[in-house]
């Protein structure tokens, strides 16, 4: 079987040939689609590095074979922004001082993304800080994220209202 | 990683006829992707089960119980409010292990099939039986997660799952689809214990595949007091050093009956019926855990610089049992399955 995809990737429809079937989603977007956000970090599923979200849902793209991934939905960090105007999560790390060097961050940002959507932590930041924990900080800036998570949910939570309003 | 051919078979019979020697089921790609990656796993074949029908779906069954479709992701089955209510120590187990991002990958079939997360297994530069029978197992003298409990001169690797230690208290079953048809496969005889074969990890066939798992009817009856506790080097996401799962029927104040498996301890899921015979018809009490745990430990014995962890996994036995005993929380915790409550600390207050 000749392992070719179709993907919806940031809202746009995407045939991606594939030549080898051990391609991962993670070398794919970065290495054949010219989309280097998401980052590599330990390629083994341990860091959280390279999070983005398939179908709705935060997944490790480094574990996830691209050949697997024949009509999914895909969302990198490039897909998150309208334009000039961040995404609440992305506002409020920048706002909470959520990242030192910033290799993680996007990951992070993903997996916040992914964490909100689950509405499983709320504003409790135990709950918070443990769905978080598939995303490692080298830098430590854990405070700063918790927090940005936080904000972000109640910001989700007012969209959410308005939604329904 | 090497070549492998790659098929999407969208019907059971057609993955079934697909297999040959060498190939691999893909579920969640969290475990066997990574071993491809090191080079522990090299199957010439990758089947891709996902598209298979019918087999990601959670069954009430008209007999009480439930079945489990092996697709079903982790995130999905522990957050499932019937499952957390009837069985809620599979629930915490599974929200223990892993992270958000792995659990909404991994399947409940591919938990049963997780390999052993010894460093040694893993890295194809070191000798390991597991891996490879015969080559020597060079965990024996630096390992210090190693077994306990139903090890053998040539293997001391453990099983890493958290699922499958609910599992084991509760006696589920395994059902499983192969070349001759169908069969089930009690849980308590699922995984093997190393002996003189440890690459032999289960007992599965040759091309046989899991299809579901159920639980019993009578598995319901611990929901009020039913626990799952992981001591680990960091409170989340890191694999268990021991852990407990430990279910209690309570009626009149007494134990009618109990259950208690131990995780991270041997290559199988650890039950320990010994404990639960004596536990039962006992007024549940301090002294009564800790000959519990005793009975529980009895037959372990270090496979190297690893005494520390009989004495830790009898403790964890314990604090599993008392937990139990104080009931199930109505919530899950912040913090499933830890020691730990509520940390105090500048964010608590932000």
């Amino acid at each position: 079987m000749s392992p070719s995809i179709s993907l919806t990737l940031n809202g746009a429809k995407r045939d991606v040939a594939l030549d080898d079937p051990r391609v991962t989603l993670l070398d794919l977007l970065r290495e054949r689609l010219a989309l280097p956000g998401t980052k590599k970090g330990c390629d083994r599923g341990q860091c959280g590095a390279c999070t983005v979200l398939v179908n709705g849902r935060r997944v490790n793209s480094c574990l996830t074979l691209a050949a697997t991934l024949d009509g999914a939905e895909i969302t990198t960090i490039e897909g998150l922004a309208a334009g000039d105007d961040l995404h609440p999560v992305q506002a409020a790390f920048i706002e909470n001082d959520a990242f030192q060097c910033g290799y993680c961050t996007p990951g992070q940002i993903m997996s916040a993304v992914g964490l909100i959507a689950e509405d499983r932590a709320g504003e409790d930041l135990e709950r918070i800080r443990e769905g978080m924990s598939g995303n490692i900080c080298r830098c430590a800036a854990y405070h700063g994220i918790t927090l940005a998570v936080r904000q972000a949910t109640r910001g989700s939570a007012g969209i959410k209202k308005d939604d329904a309003a | 990683m090497k070549r492998f051919e790659f098929i999407q078979p969208t019907s059971l019979d057609e993955a079934l006829a697909a297999w040959e020697p060498g190939a691999a089921w893909l579920g969640g790609g969290t475990n066997l992707v990574d071993l491809m990656k090191t080079g522990a796993m090299q199957p010439v074949k990758v089947i891709d089960i996902t598209r298979l029908p019918g087999l990601a779906e959670i069954e009430t069954l008209a007999e009480g119980g439930v079945r489990i479709g092996a697709l079903v992701r982790n995130s999905d089955l522990a957050n499932d409010a019937d499952i957390a209510s009837r069985f809620p120590m599979v629930s915490e187990a599974l929200l223990a292990g892993a992270s958000g991002q792995l659990r909404n990958a991994a399947t409940v079939g591919g938990n049963l099939m997780q390999r052993t997360r010894c460093a040694y297994f893993q890295d194809p530069q070191a000798a390991c039986n597991r891996r490879d029978p015969g080559a020597g197992c060079d965990a024996r003298e630096a390992g210090a997660g190693q077994a306990v409990l139903g090890w053998s001169e040539i293997c001391i690797a453990t099983n890493p799952s958290d699922f499958c230690v609910p599992l084991a208290a509760l006696d589920a079953i395994v059902e499983v689809r192969g070349p001759d048809g169908a069969r089930e496969i009690p849980m308590a005889e699922f995984h093997l214990l190393p002996g003189d074969t440890p690459e032999r990890e289960t007992a599965l066939s040759p091309g046989e595949l899991i299809v579901a798992l159920r639980l019993p009817p009578e598995a319901e009856g611990f929901a009020a007091n039913a626990r799952y506790l992981k001591v680990r080097d960091r409170t989340s996401y890191a694999f268990a050093m021991t852990s407990a799962a430990a279910a209690l029927r309570i009626e009149n104040g007494r134990i009618a009956e109990a259950r208690l498996a131990l995780g991270a301890v041997a290559a199988t899921p650890w039950r320990v019926t010994e404990a639960e015979a004596l536990l039962a018809g006992q007024t549940p009490d301090a002294a009564l855990f800790a000959r519990a745990a005793e009975a529980a430990l009895a037959g372990a014995t270090p496979s190297g610089d690893n005494a520390w962890k009989i004495d830790l996994a009898r403790r964890t036995a314990i604090r599993a049992l008392e937990m139990a005993a104080a009931g199930t929380p109505a919530q899950m915790p912040a913090l499933p399955a830890s020691p730990f409550g509520s940390t105090a600390g500048d964010l608590a207050h932000a």
